[in-house]
């Protein structure tokens, strides 16, 4: 009887070891997803608002540290914070105080800049209807199976964003937006990260599948900064990015950490906000999802088994002719500036336009002094 | 005449709410009106719901001693054979196969009486050219010596199939039964060579969430890029080490030799660029660990996963258009690390010294350690052997365009492709999945985009966009009817003018003005405008239609 008990344990022992290599082995197929993309976004300007800048570029840094290249990223940053003029250390953006981690690094590459970050181009780029001049490293070129991680960093309020302090986006259009993207196979999963003031609240009208959100706080409260630095002057990271990093920091490209870990980040006691996420939308359990299948990019790899027995041998490119029979076609810039146009320029025939604005009020104001000084009835007596 | 005062500010009041009413409010509703010009919505809808029919045609030929003499005589006939398959409440397939019998003619023959099937069906496929899209299968006696013992079919380079009739078709069988044996080996054949239901459903995964049941087709789903109208193939060569190897490899003589051959037969399925580049100083990001049982570096397959992002960083491409990307690297490693080897997960070794990536491309460890000859001078000098790289690379490419098929059934016996890497029938599967993936893109982009356009009232929709969406639906509609005729060719072009016209009109800019304006804001900006003018209007007419009734009262009253 003893036996026949170990013997049962033995087997399932071994069956789960066997297990075990199938599981790894099928790990690949367990995501669904090929590649990996990031949209990172700053909305605000102003020296005073360095920390959303500090924020985005922290998040840029453990997305590259975690492997995906500057290709698959669209950093949108509104402002110019290292090259600012208050910034006492030029070319730096710093995210720990005394200076201690430089997140602006030695290869940046911010694909949409200062005034070009606005709401309808962060739209653009997530719907792809880019004018055809767009180069690939401002578009976002994702397919069925890439995973999306998108966050967003600003000042907000309840159902909107602030981009640039002029105008805002709606949870409703960044809903619809993320429904045309799934209408057109644009992501296989997405990731939100949202740091603003009332955060939640932009997650909450989403209706499309496989979305997964994570805010810094609920509708109703603040989102909290760090700590100022004294040298720069300005508050340097906002809590929940701040313990986000930290987080990151601890995460490198073959570690098993899942989602469920993500959602302890930062709780109440350290960000004075409560952070809220929202996985109803999301087909996977939370806890199989790892945190590299969105902020890193594990490429899923194949052995190549078989190869082609190729037997013919290279055919020579046929030596051309050196005598002076060809002739090489002259190729040349098309003018960039028309100067002779420019400087033999006709002065332009001016469209008459009707008189406007300045113009039409200062008549408005004379003719309405005139009649009231001489009256309707007294003008007979002009004309 | 003299209207009084009061007469007179009546007929005012009225006056200006009559010019409101009538010339006002047309006049705002038309110039806050966006323009929309007239989309075939209700042709739209009927693509909305997919019925697919894919025909396709079979010669099945009788080779002597498969049929009496009497039976000969009633073949040739046709038989027509229709398989309907309902994926979800949206789509439908209908696939028809339409088999034509007949004998065989005195050359072909000549052609079986080779000694090996493939010189039988080198010389078989000089007799006929089958139009694509169709396929010719040979049926040979049971006792034929064509094809080896334990395979009963053969798939030859062109469209051509061996099959050798099955043990209990050997007696006195009639017409009947041996057409009724025939039919399902016959249809075996023909989902391996043309297309399979799995296929099909894998083609539809923009339509329908595939979720199959086992591993291997998955993987087959990921791994092969999505159709698109171009590719960008590049090819580039790492040196790592430049101080002890000087590499030469004839990148141009080699395209052009073995794969340009594949890129040309592929073209009616897209349009392919090929550049190269050569990449001095760049790492692997794996440190390879030395294995003293084979006296080599090695790669274990886990570590692979984390050799493509250091590297791409450094690639760059020259991709002027939105095309997906295929990245072919030949990676000679430093004469610090010579040799270096790929493992495999279970630790076993890996001929081709090659992986590759899903939906990415391919990388290619070549060794040049037995180059450097009795007394290496550094820099040595190596010519690359481009047949054996390319031999690794045209496999890669065969898997990330989809072209490779799963494992044949067993019995089958599948010639090697030739030197151009695509078999014509390879060729014909491609086409088929790819024209049943455009259409299914295809219907869905218009569909969304006709739903969009359906919700969002004010988006602009120019004529430009209308006429792309006509196009792409009258594409749509052609390449149904040509899969439906079993057109191939016709069928698969015109499917991707289908695709290009619908996704012009889907990621048109000008489609994203005029977004979202809640009505509280909408409100917010009317009623400053539109409430201090029509105040006093109201009162006013208030005030006439009260006096009239105060007056009627006074008449009543007077004639009482």
């Amino acid at each position: 009887m003893k036996t026949h008990v170990l013997f049962n344990l033995f087997a399932t022992f071994l069956l789960a070891d066997g297990l075990n290599i199938e599981d790894s082995a099928g790990q690949f197929f367990s995501s669904g997803h090929t590649n990996n993309w990031a949209v990172l976004v700053c909305t605000s300007r102003f020296w005073f608002n360095y920390r959303h800048v500090a924020n985005t570029l922290s998040v840029y840094r453990s997305v590259k540290r975690l492997g995906i290249p500057d290709s698959h990223i669209v950093l949108m940053l509104a402002d110019d914070m290292a090259c600012n003029h208050r910034n006492p250390k030029p070319a730096t953006v710093f995210s720990h105080k005394n200076m201690e981690l430089n997140v602006y690094g030695d290869d940046v590459e911010v694909d949409y800049r200062g005034y070009e970050v606005t709401v309808e181009n962060f739209l653009r780029v997530l719907t792809g209807r880019l004018p055809p001049s767009t180069p690939r490293s401002k578009r976002l070129l994702s397919d069925d199976r890439s995973n999306i991680l998108i966050y967003l960093t600003g000042h907000g309020g309840n159902g909107f964003l602030k981009f640039q302090d002029s105008e805002e986006i709606s949870n409703v259009e960044l809903a619809d937006a993320f429904e045309q993207m799934w209408q057109k196979r644009r992501y296989n999963e997405l990731l939100f990260i949202i740091d603003t003031c009332q955060g939640a609240s932009m997650y909450e009208r989403f209706y499309s599948p496989n979305l997964m959100a994570l805010a810094s706080s609920q509708v109703g409260e603040d989102s909290l900064s760090h700590q100022p630095d004294l040298a720069i002057g300005v508050h340097l990271m906002d809590r929940y990015t701040f313990y986000l990093l930290e987080f990151l920091e601890d995460i490198h490209p073959a570690s098993k950490a899942n989602m469920n870990d993500l959602f302890k980040v930062c709780p109440k006691s350290q960000c004075v906000s409560t952070p809220g996420h929202r996985t109803d939308l999301f087909l996977r359990d939370p806890g199989s999802v790892l945190i590299t299948d969105f902020f890193g990019s594990v490429r899923k790899v194949e052995i190549t088994t078989e190869a082609i027995d190729l037997t013919d041998p290279i055919k020579e490119v046929e030596e051309r002719p050196a005598n002076g029979d060809i002739h090489k076609e002259m190729h040349s810039y098309v003018d960039q500036l028309p100067v002779s146009e420019i400087i033999h320029q006709k002065p332009k025939q001016k469209d008459w336009h009707p008189p406007d604005g300045f113009i039409l009020g200062l008549w408005t104001l004379i003719l309405l002094v005139f009649f009231q000084t001489y009256g309707v009835k007294h003008l007979r007596h002009i004309f | 005449m003299f209207l009084s005062e009061r007469r007179r500010g009546q007929l005012a009041a009225l006056s200006i709410a009559a010019v409101v009413i009538i010339v006002g409010v047309p006049l705002w509703w038309r110039t806050t009106e966006t323009y929309r010009a007239w989309l075939p919505v209700s042709q739209i809808k009927e693509l909305a719901k997919l019925q697919l029919q894919l025909s396709a045609d079979v010669e099945a030929v009788f080779a002597r001693g498969t049929v009496t003499p009497e039976q000969q005589k009633k073949v040739p006939l046709t038989q027509t054979q229709e398989e309907e398959r309902a994926i979800d409440e949206d789509t439908a397939l209908r696939y028809r196969y339409e088999t034509r019998y007949r004998t065989a003619t005195i050359m072909e023959e000549d052609a079986l009486n080779q000694p090996s099937a493939a010189e039988a069906d080198l010389s078989l496929h000089t007799l006929s050219e089958s139009p694509c899209g169709s396929l010719v299968v040979y049926v040979i006696p049971e006792s034929s010596s064509l094809l080896p013992e334990d395979v009963n079919v053969y798939i030859g380079q062109r469209r051509t199939a061996l099959l050798r009739i099955g043990p209990q078709m050997r007696v006195g069988k009639t017409l009947e039964q041996l057409l009724a044996h025939l039919e399902p080996r016959i249809r075996q054949v023909l989902q391996v060579m043309s297309f399979s239901h799995n296929d099909i459903t894998a083609a539809l995964s923009d339509r329908v969430r595939f979720s199959p049941d086992n591993k291997e087709s998955i993987a087959d789903n990921m791994r092969a890029f999505k159709s698109s109208p171009g590719y960008e193939i590049t090819f580039s060569l790492l040196n790592p080490d430049p101080k002890s190897h000087r590499l030469h490899w004839d990148i141009e003589g080699a395209v052009q030799t073995y794969i340009q051959p594949l890129l040309t037969k592929l073209s009616p399925v897209a349009n392919f660029s090929i550049d190269s580049q050569t990449l001095y100083y760049a790492m692997l990001g794996v440190n390879p660990r030395f294995d003293t049982s084979r006296s080599a570096y090695t790669l274990n397959a886990d570590s692979l996963a984390h050799v493509i992002n250091p590297v791409e960083a450094r690639l760059g491409s020259n991709a002027a258009s939105s095309n997906p990307v295929l990245n072919f690297l030949l990676y000679v490693p430093d004469a610090q690390h010579s040799p270096l080897y790929i493992q495999g997960r279970k630790k076993q070794e890996v001929p081709s010294n090659a992986f590759h990536s899903p939906r990415w491309g391919g990388i290619m460890v070549y060794n040049v350690n037995g180059f450097y000859g009795s007394e290496p001078e550094f820099p040595v000098d190596i010519n690359i052997n481009m047949a054996k790289v390319m031999g690794v690379f045209l496999a890669q490419l065969r898997l990330l365009l989809g072209v490779q098929s799963s494992t044949p059934p067993p019995g089958f016996l599948v010639a090697r492709c030739g030197s151009t890497g695509l078999a014509d029938w390879e060729l014909d599967r491609l086409m088929w999945s790819r024209s049943v993936e455009n259409v299914a893109t295809a219907t869905t982009t218009i569909t969304s985009l006709a739903q969009l356009l359906d919700q969002i009232g004010n988006i602009v929709i120019n004529d430009n966009i209308a006429q792309q969406v006509s196009s792409a639906v009258t594409s749509l509609q052609l390449a149904v009817a040509e899969l439906e005729a079993g057109n191939l060719g016709f069928a698969l072009q015109y499917s991707k003018e289908a695709i290009l016209a619908s996704e012009k009109a889907f990621f048109d800019p000008s489609l994203l003005h005029l977004l979202y304006f809640p009505d509280d804001q909408k409100f917010a900006i009317y009623i400053p405008l539109f409430l201090p003018m029509c105040v006093p209007i109201l009162l006013s007419l208030l005030k006439i239609v009260s006096e009239a009734r105060q007056r009627r009262r006074e008449k009543q009253a007077k004639k009482d």
